[in-house]
């Protein structure tokens, strides 16, 4: 009796963790808990409730319903790469890790696995070479676009010359928070303004020094490569020592609502984004429709059309579109991992596609291809209104620096595939 | 004077300042290890749980609103209404006490003459309880902590000090956070007070019995249960004063349960049983990692602190194993 009574509900758990196995399955490796909470659950949110749009409106992808199983990370790279071995089996078909950390471990796991891996405006920069990583994509953008995109936002904003300016990147201590020291580098090179490095160590709750030397060098702009509790803390120290606000700009992962102060203190800081804010788009009267009022989101619903769930809200949608592109290349509406990967690798976002998916102008038009599996790299830049308490777009979505990119990138490439052995494919 | 002195005075002040903060922190230690022989671990979680607490209280949040709304389908967040601050503390403190009696009950109660490696794991398991159980309470969004503190700099101090420099050298005047400086005064008024209480009251002394021996302190007469609550209470308030003067630097979010690493190196400076141990080992971390950041760290690329403090720890170690402050231990054979 005990036996019989065990195993119903050890069947019946079985039953409702694990997804159909028809279903188009999209791991999503979350954090809702840790430090780094408050930022990895709007993006979550924004994941899982597209593809419960999807399943609502349209009844899944071509007719298959799509799954989200959700992996708690809690940003830690040895739980993200757990996540990816407990969830593999399920068939997912693409991974999305949420993390730069985690993506580096991913990299030869995921290719090894015959699993593709797109990191939307995260992960490793020299992933959109093609030719060498050929699981993984980083398309829309990468840090190094951000890079390049800001230093030209500071050059537009300067009358076109930045020779001898001072600029200063405070950054978070770590793989993410150094990516894009080559590109300024490169860029310094080339512009002629003077770079200072300044890094700030996990979690980034105490800056006093790294604040104190910013108020006795006064550089002319700063920029901000940081992450949760590092950013309000930046933000805070410059307010408390009078930086203008409107000579900082921030990377994507440090131009969110959790960032800006309360009040007037943060009006005019910058950042730079892949994506659009606000939910002045159809799509979201659709997720209203669709998802909120059935009561089917995956958080309480607030945070639709912040920066972090459009952030999330945009990943799942251009997933969705590479599965899209995968079931028209290959036939069939059930695909497995392998032709998601192809699908990524051709997919092509124009403004008809954006237009049909009810998000005409949120994010810029691109083409993935063999070689090049980042996009563009177009960047826009919005701003902080503090007295509307919104994020403004105030430049659209513009391509970097390509010149001094495109070299970083391959160079970088290379080295990791002769580090790991990889023949570089013939695109 | 040159500006390169007075920046590095500013450095040390700042130092001192930034010390006292790390010291809030390593008070809440100090105490139950002293009074209990538990390193508690959750420390810097009960820190987190104190100011999500206040923060949840004040602005009016329901409590586990998102519970409740999944199971009942309601849509509750706030009860529309704000409690004043000092309230919104009392009230606080009442849960933090709360919280004192059930650990006590729940947790410690159970493992009485324990070896201290075990009541290390139980508390443990205790932050991440907390971590949880916070989480499910008041949500994991980013929430504003207004007691009516003062921040930013002090322009008093850096216009009178704007002349000070030589002429002709670039100097902005002195740089002192408000904040800062409000939580030194609170850290001297917790550390008296705290003193005198251990040192000087049947209580504290009772503590201290109970910290020695578990089995001694029951033999005679002293109650073990209620010291642990008397002490964990303690600890509660400290905290909420901890994740009060962080919380309103940073906001009220998880990574506040991280300032706990920034107390280690205080603890193992300043020793684990000493309150003003606490405090000057606070103060030596706080001024050496400064310093050495000024210094050094922009010749060895920067973000020396976090290392650095643990190293400065390591240092005083060598020579006196149990910190500066602590007790020497003497075991006969």
């Amino acid at each position: 009796m005990k036996f019989t009574k065990l195993a119903t509900v050890a069947l019946t758990t079985i039953a409702v963790s694990v997804p159909v196995a028809a279903d188009l399955v999209f791991p999503s490796l979350s954090y809702r808990t840790g430090p780094y909470a408050a930022g990895g659950t709007p993006v979550a949110d924004g994941y899982a409730d597209y593809f419960t749009l999807l399943n609502e409106r349209d009844g899944g992808i071509q007719g298959i319903k799509t799954s989200v199983p959700e992996c708690e990370t809690g940003y830690n790279t040895a739980k993200g790469v757990e996540c990816y071995e407990s969830t593999k089996g399920l068939g997912a078909l693409v991974y999305q890790p949420l993390s730069t950390g985690i993506t580096y471990q991913l990299i030869p796991k995921a290719a090894a696995d015959d699993i593709p891996l797109l990191t939307t405006g995260y992960g490793r920069t020299s992933a959109a070479n093609g030719s060498v990583f050929s699981h993984a994509f980083n398309f829309p953008a990468n840090y190094w676009a951000g890079a390049s995109r800001i230093i030209n936002r500071i050059k537009h904003e300067n009358g076109g010359d930045i020779a001898d300016r001072n600029i200063a990147l405070l950054y978070h201590n770590s793989g993410y928070g150094k990516e894009p020291i080559p590109t300024l580098k490169a860029l310094a090179e080339k512009e002629g303004y003077n770079l200072t490095l300044i890094p700030v160590d996990h979690p980034g709750q105490e800056q006093k020094s790294q604040w104190l030397q910013i108020r006795r060098e006064r550089p002319d702009n700063i920029i901000i490569y940081g992450w949760g509790v590092m950013n309000q803390v930046a933000l805070k120290e410059a307010a408390n020592i009078r930086y203008p606000m409107d000579q900082m700009i921030g990377i994507w992962w440090s131009g969110t609502e959790n960032d800006v102060l309360e009040g007037m203190a943060s009006d005019g800081y910058k950042a730079a984004t892949y994506h659009a804010v606000g939910n002045d788009f159809p799509v979201f009267d659709d997720i209203n429709e669709y998802v909120v009022k059935r009561g089917l989101t995956a958080g309480d619903g607030s945070n639709v059309g912040t920066p972090l769930y459009n952030r999330g809200l945009y990943a799942a949608a251009l997933a969705a579109e590479a599965a899209r592109t995968a079931q028209k290349m290959h036939k069939t509406a059930n695909i497995n991992s392998g032709m998601m990967r192809d699908g990524l690798e051709n997919l092509v976002i124009t403004e008809e596609v954006m237009t049909r998916l009810g998000m005409a102008g949120f994010g810029p038009s691109f083409s993935v291809s063999c070689e090049n599996h980042g996009g563009p790299g177009s960047v826009g830049i919005q701003q902080w209104d503090a007295s509307a308490r919104e994020w403004k777009m105030i430049d659209g979505f513009e391509a970097p620096d390509m010149d001094v990119i495109l070299p970083l990138i391959n160079a970088d490439a290379e080295a990791y595939a002769a580090e790991n052995n990889i023949a570089p494919r013939d695109c | 004077m040159s500006a390169d002195f007075l920046y590095l005075v500013e450095v040390i002040l700042n130092g001192l300042m930034a010390g006292v903060m790390y010291s809030l922190v390593a008070l809440g230690f100090v105490l139950i290890f002293k009074a209990s022989g538990i390193f508690n671990y959750a420390q810097g979680v009960m820190a987190l749980f104190a100011a999500l607490t206040l923060v949840g209280i004040q602005t009016g949040q329901v409590p586990f609103a998102h519970l409740i709304n999944a199971i009942f389908g309601t849509n509750v967040h706030h009860f529309g209404w704000q409690v004043p601050t000092v309230l919104a503390i009392a009230l606080t403190v009442g849960v933090m006490v709360l919280f004192a009696i059930l650990v006590e009950r729940y947790v410690l109660h159970h493992l009485v003459n324990q070896e201290p490696i075990i009541l290390f794991m139980a508390t443990i398991g205790l932050a991440y309880f907390m971590e949880g159980f916070g989480d499910i309470m008041w949500g994991s969004d980013i929430k504003t902590l207004d007691v009516g503190l003062p921040s930013g700099g002090s322009r008093w101090l850096e216009d009178y000090t704007l002349g000070w420099a030589a002429e002709g050298e670039r100097y902005y005047g002195m740089y002192l956070d408000k904040l800062d400086m409000v939580a030194s005064l609170v850290a001297i008024v917790l550390v008296v007070s705290l003193t005198i209480f251990s040192q000087y009251t049947k209580t504290g002394r009772a503590l201290r019995a109970v910290a020695d021996d578990h089995q001694a302190a029951l033999s005679v007469g002293i109650s073990l249960r209620t010291i642990w609550v008397i002490v964990w209470a303690i600890a509660g308030f400290v905290a909420l004063v901890a994740g009060i003067m962080w919380g309103a630097k940073s906001g009220v979010q998880f990574s506040l349960s991280l300032i706990a690493l920034k107390a280690l190196p205080v603890l193992m400076l300043g020793g684990f049983t000493s309150i003003p141990g606490a405090i000057i080992g606070g103060l030596i971390i706080g001024v050496g990692e400064k310093v050495f950041e000024y210094s050094i760290g922009p010749l060895i690329g920067g973000a020396t602190e976090n290392w650095f403090a643990y190293v400065l720890a390591l240092m005083f170690l060598v020579f006196r194993p149990q910190g500066l402050f602590g007790e020497k231990i003497i075991e006969r054979v």
